[in-house]
């Protein structure tokens, strides 16, 4: 058997937070890692401009259980779509998806039945994010 | 929606992984480490025969000073050469919630470029000795998952980092000009666990005075091994970073010619094995000897706590030799 000193070694949920794509502001990203820090999660912070396979590399490297993904540009339907589509290329549909930023109720419906459990819109709470994914972990 | 449940693979699929090479399996396996996950054990056993062949890089010093800048461009440097690197950054997890916020991948931008690098972010979850444990089999999973060179990424503040370092082939100090780095780490104990003294920053000023103050201290220092190089470099700028890496390979071949490499690896199996050990115990007595509820009783009969620790001491360790017999 494998024995940990402490009993403190146990499972914690693994977030990823990423920015895909140009735009250059990731205070509101911060802000929503250093509040899911503050309610438990592991954040793996990966700052501005990343690929999608940026991103899914990151997701896998790091074995996360949830990647948040925040977006300012208005590019969302093409990036979102794309980083979806690889995590699935990956096997690694077992990742939760969600995301944020300035993105249209309609947009966020289409990207939630195509792979994304949630979109938070503009003005979502900052404890929101974390109390729906407390939810969808709870055992 | 409801999240699909998350398929725990076997060991066996998680070898084949290995066996093939996906990183998926490689990232799986380090979150059972981290996690305690009940067949890690089974799973670093079948894995132990692949490993022992990588070099462990320790990169410690204060917040900011340039550690993943320096391994950023480490771990390209070493690519060029045709050695693929893991990194395995360490960050605190706050004392309080229990969550961290991991941040060294925003510095690895060019390092993640090039595929082939590895890089984990770690929590250090509040724990002490079981840090080095995690990250120790951790680095183990890189090693025989095929990277000859495997960098640790701590903070150097408290004894788990110091602990970390304690368990790498080659541990790196990184200091910078800037407030008072060389006090501070003199106090964290880490002037004795550094075998190489990197001050990062050289752009700034006083990098040469920072240089000259650490290897006067160095002077006095007692440690047993060959005696530090202190390098100075600009981790950002790239100024000097072959400088760094080879005055790394030099302590390398020092340390193997010297005998000392292999009575460290030697030390560091043993420190392990230690750690495994009394880890278990602490955390096997207390649940399953009904200590609790003994030292409880013992408490409200008024007796004093070091008296009642001594007394369950001793009818542990009369178990333990009733079993030797
Ligand atoms: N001036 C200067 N800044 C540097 C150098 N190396 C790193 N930095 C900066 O120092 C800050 C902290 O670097 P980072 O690598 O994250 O430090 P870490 O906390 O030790 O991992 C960043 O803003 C870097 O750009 C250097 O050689 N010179
Ligand atoms: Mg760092």
């Amino acid at each position: 058997m494998f024995v940990m000193s402490d009993s403190s070694m146990s499972k914690r949920l693994r977030i990823l937070v990423a920015k895909p794509g140009l735009d250059g502001h990731d205070r509101g990203a911060k802000v929503v890692a250093a509040s899911l820090r503050d309610r438990g999660f592991e954040v793996i912070y990966t700052g501005l401009h990343r690929t999608p396979i940026q991103i899914v590399d990151a997701a896998e490297q790091e074995d996360v259980d949830v990647i948040g993904l925040s977006i300012l540009s208005g590019s969302h339907m093409e990036l979102l779509p794309r980083v979806r589509r690889l995590l699935v290329e990956r096997g690694l549909d077992h990742v939760l998806l969600v995301a944020g930023g300035i993105i249209p109720v309609a947009d966020a419906v289409v990207l939630e039945t195509d792979g994304y459990a949630k979109i938070f819109g503009p003005g979502t709470a900052t404890g929101a994010i974390a109390d729906y994914l407390e939810a969808q972990f709870a055992s | 929606m409801t999240l699909p449940p998350r398929a725990e693979p076997t060991v066996a699929e998680l070898l084949e992984g290995f066996a093939e090479r996906r990183v998926g399996a490689l990232a799986r396996a380090i979150s059972w480490v981290e996690d305690g996950e009940e067949f890690a054990g089974e799973l670093l056993d079948s894995l132990y025969e692949q490993t022992g062949n990588a070099w462990r890089t320790g990169l410690t010093g204060p917040p900011g000073a340039g550690k993943s800048t320096l391994s950023d461009v480490l771990v390209r440097y070493w690519a060029e050469k045709g050695s693929q690197a893991a990194l395995i950054a360490v960050d605190p997890s706050s004392p309080f919630t229990g969550g961290a916020l991991l941040g060294d991948r925003v510095r690895m931008d060019q390092a993640l470029a090039d595929a082939g690098v590895y890089v984990r972010s770690m929590a250090n979850r509040g724990s002490l000795g079981g840090m080095s444990l995690a990250t120790g089999a951790a680095a183990d999973l890189c090693d025989a998952f095929g990277f000859p060179e495997i960098i640790l990424e701590t903070v150097g503040v408290g004894q788990a980092e110091v602990d970390i370092m304690a368990a790498v082939d080659v541990a790196v100090v990184v200091l910078t000009p800037q407030s008072g780095d060389g006090i501070q780490a003199m106090k964290a104990g880490l002037m004795e666990v550094g075998d190489l003294f990197v001050v990062n920053k050289a752009d700034c000023a006083g990098a040469d005075r920072l240089k000259h103050e650490i290897e006067s201290i160095l002077d006095l220092r007692q440690t047993p091994g060959p005696m530090p190089e202190v390098v100075t470099c600009s981790a950002k700028l790239g100024d000097g970073i072959q400088d760094v890496a080879i005055a790394i390979e030099r302590r390398r071949k020092v340390m193997t010619e010297s005998g000392f490499l292999e009575t460290r690896r030697n030390t560091r199996a043993l420190a392990r094995i230690r750690r495994l050990l009394e880890g278990g115990l602490r955390a096997e007595i207390w649940s399953h000897a009904q200590m609790e509820g003994k030292a409880k009783a013992a408490l409200a009969d008024g007796a004093r706590p070091d008296a009642i620790a001594a007394q369950l001491l001793n009818e542990v360790l009369k178990k333990v030799n009733v079993c030797d017999e």
